[in-house]
């Protein structure tokens, strides 16, 4: 079933970290194999913010092998040495969970696919996100269970979309997990409720073109389609605009960039949606429940129709 | 009972488009006959004063206390009963087999009102997913929008939306009455067996798909007709029948009904057991 959360502030920041984990809380009962934020947090703008894990959580419930853990400390020196290779210098570094890093780094290149590539060359290494305000935090058990792990209920930003999974594609793990990264493009992450049916075609398509897939999961593929195209030099919303036809299935699906956030829903409107509008903030999830998270008073939403495609700024 | 092999005696509603199919083989109805009343008896069932009125606060309630606790003010005789916060729970007033004015101050999750046979239901919000599904009768009246599958395989009653509705409204739906004052999603009518749809406003793609039997009335633009979903000429009897009908729902009384279009039925799909696999093709 899955349930996917997002919201964006307009002209000003909020604790967007703890509202985003009352949304996906509210939608826990739509799976709660794992949860996944991506927080669009307040920056300088000037280093790149780059969320890697190094292992799975191997806890209750996972479907990923133990590793040893010792394997983790020799994937992350690999790392720290790729990246000074590359000329990255590490500003910051934080080890939330052995498994899971978060650097900040200095990088001047704005190409992110070679980088990319030397550091996801590492075999257990995947890049989670990479950009300026982006940050992709996912992880096995309920919104709750994640945000307490992950501290992140202090994260301010303008805007936030979020994934609560009920695994049924693929395993019960991190690298499955959503929110997915727009890869290689800094600060674009997708979250997704729905199947895509023509996945195989479209992958190995897409492979073909040099754009790299991480998981068997399908919603991967609109991260990769979306940015494919942006690649190609079609807008967000244009990509998201051809996504209606490329993509066959049903879905309704979230992606958001540094400075917007969007939503499509597919041509047969299978998947719900509730959005919420105004002038200083857009809220939206696949229940009601889950604005009224946030906006215990009455207000006015509405069901965006069938091949609806909408985005806003901040 | 009512001969339906007798297509000589039409009633009113029968030529206005309804009850047109000659029932054979396996299929049966049956109508409800007053003289059989004393026999009809629901289980659970209360003698309530619609005078006698209550505010009910849901807003620390799981769906289930609620519902439970509707019930209680029911066989206390509360013939009036206002809910206060219901902030968008799912499946809040489900099962009501009653004579009930049950007012709901907010807006309603998914399935809401489901199941119900007698209630008269004012919603001053939005409804999500699912909305009176399988209603019987009563009336049910929707202030703002409605999600998805808005009354889903109905069976008779009035279900009201003042504002736009999702893709699938009325799928399966077997009697009864919808009207909606805004738009309305893709699908709509999809499956319809009987009963009928009305829309002021526009509506999506693939209108009346796969109809069996039904009426759809539209008043503004159509995105695009469903499998064996035509054209229908309008009545004069049709247009009296819409006029009553929104003035009754309070919405759209100043429409001008001999605009609409009426779509119903192609049957070439329907009945299957008197078509060669050849011919189901055909029809396809």
């Amino acid at each position: 079933m899955c349930g996917i959360a997002g919201l964006i502030h307009r002209g000003k920041s909020s604790k967007v970290g703890f509202e985003l984990q009352g949304m996906l809380q509210a939608l826990k009962h739509r799976g709660e194999d794992s949860t996944g934020y991506a927080l669009y947090g307040d920056t300088e703008g000037k280093n790149f913010i780059m969320r890697i894990k190094v292992g799975e959580n191997v806890g209750e419930g996972s479907s990923s092998v133990a590793e040893d853990v010792s394997v983790y400390d020799e994937r992350k020196k690999i790392v720290e040495s790729y990246l000074a290779e590359m000329g990255a210098k590490i500003v910051k570094e934080e080890r939330t969970l052995p498994y899971s890093l978060r650097y900040e780094v200095e990088y001047d290149k704005k190409d992110l696919l070679e980088f990319s590539q030397k550091i996801e060359s590492i075999p257990g290494v995947e890049i989670l996100s990479m950009g300026k305000s982006l940050e992709v935090i996912k992880d096995l058990g309920n919104a709750k269970m994640v945000c307490d792990r992950y501290n992140l209920d202090k994260v301010v930003g303008t805007h936030a979309i979020g994934h609560a999974r009920m695994a049924t594609e693929s395993g019960v793990d991190i690298k499955s997990a959503h929110p997915f990264w727009g890869y290689p493009f800094s600060d674009v992450s997708v979250v997704h409720n729905g199947q895509l049916t023509n996945y195989w075609n479209n992958r190995r398509a897409l492979e073909n073109k040099g754009m790299r897939f991480m998981s068997e999961c399908d919603s991967e593929l609109i991260a990769v389609y979306i940015a494919q195209r942006m690649r190609e030099g079609a807008t967000l919303e244009e990509g998201m605009k051809e996504s209606l036809s490329g993509l066959d299935g049903v879905f309704t699906y979230f992606v958001a960039t540094k400075d917007s956030l969007g939503m499509a829903k597919d041509t047969m409107a299978a998947k719900p949606l509730v959005l919420y509008e105004s002038d200083d903030l857009v809220a939206m999830g696949s229940e009601e429940i889950a604005i009224r998270s946030i906006l215990p008073q009455e207000i006015d939403t509405y069901d965006p129709f069938d091949g609806e495609v909408k985005v806003w700024q901040i | 009972m009512a001969n339906l092999k007798n297509t000589e005696k039409k009633t009113k509603a029968q030529a206005m488009g309804m009850h047109t199919e000659v029932l054979t083989g396996r299929t049966q109805q049956k109508f409800f006959n007053p003289d059989e009343a004393e026999n009809f008896y629901y289980f659970g069932t209360y003698d309530v004063d619609f005078n006698k009125r209550t505010d009910l606060d849901v807003k620390d309630m799981t769906a289930a206390e609620a519902n439970k606790k509707i019930d209680g003010l029911m066989s206390e005789g509360y013939g009036t009963i206002v809910i206060k916060n219901p902030q968008g729970k799912h499946s809040l007033g489900v099962g009501i087999l009653n004579k009930l004015n049950l007012i709901f101050e907010g807006s309603l999750g998914y399935f809401g009102m489901g199941s119900c046979d007698g209630p008269t239901v004012r919603i001053n919000g939005r409804v999500g997913w699912s909305c009176a599904e399988n209603l019987m009768a009563g009336k049910v009246v929707i202030e703002k929008n409605a999600g998805s599958c808005f009354g889903a395989a109905i069976r008779g009653g009035d279900l009201i939306c003042k504002g736009s509705v999702g893709a699938r409204t009325g799928i399966d739906m077997k009697g009864g009455t919808i009207i909606i004052g805004g738009d309305a999603g893709a699908f709509t009518g999809f499956m319809m067996q009987r009963g009928r749809i009305i829309i002021l406003g526009d509506v999506g793609i693939n209108l009346g798909d796969s109809m069996y039997d039904g009426t759809i009335f539209v008043g503004g633009e159509i995105g695009s007709y469903g499998s064996d979903a035509v054209d229908a000429e309008l009545t004069k009897s049709d247009q009296d029948w819409l006029k009553r009908k929104l003035k009754v729902a309070e919405i759209g009384e100043n429409f001008d009904v001999s605009k609409m279009k009426k779509i119903v039925a192609g049957k070439k799909l329907w009945n299957y057991d008197n078509l060669e696999p050849t011919e189901k093709k055909g029809a396809i």
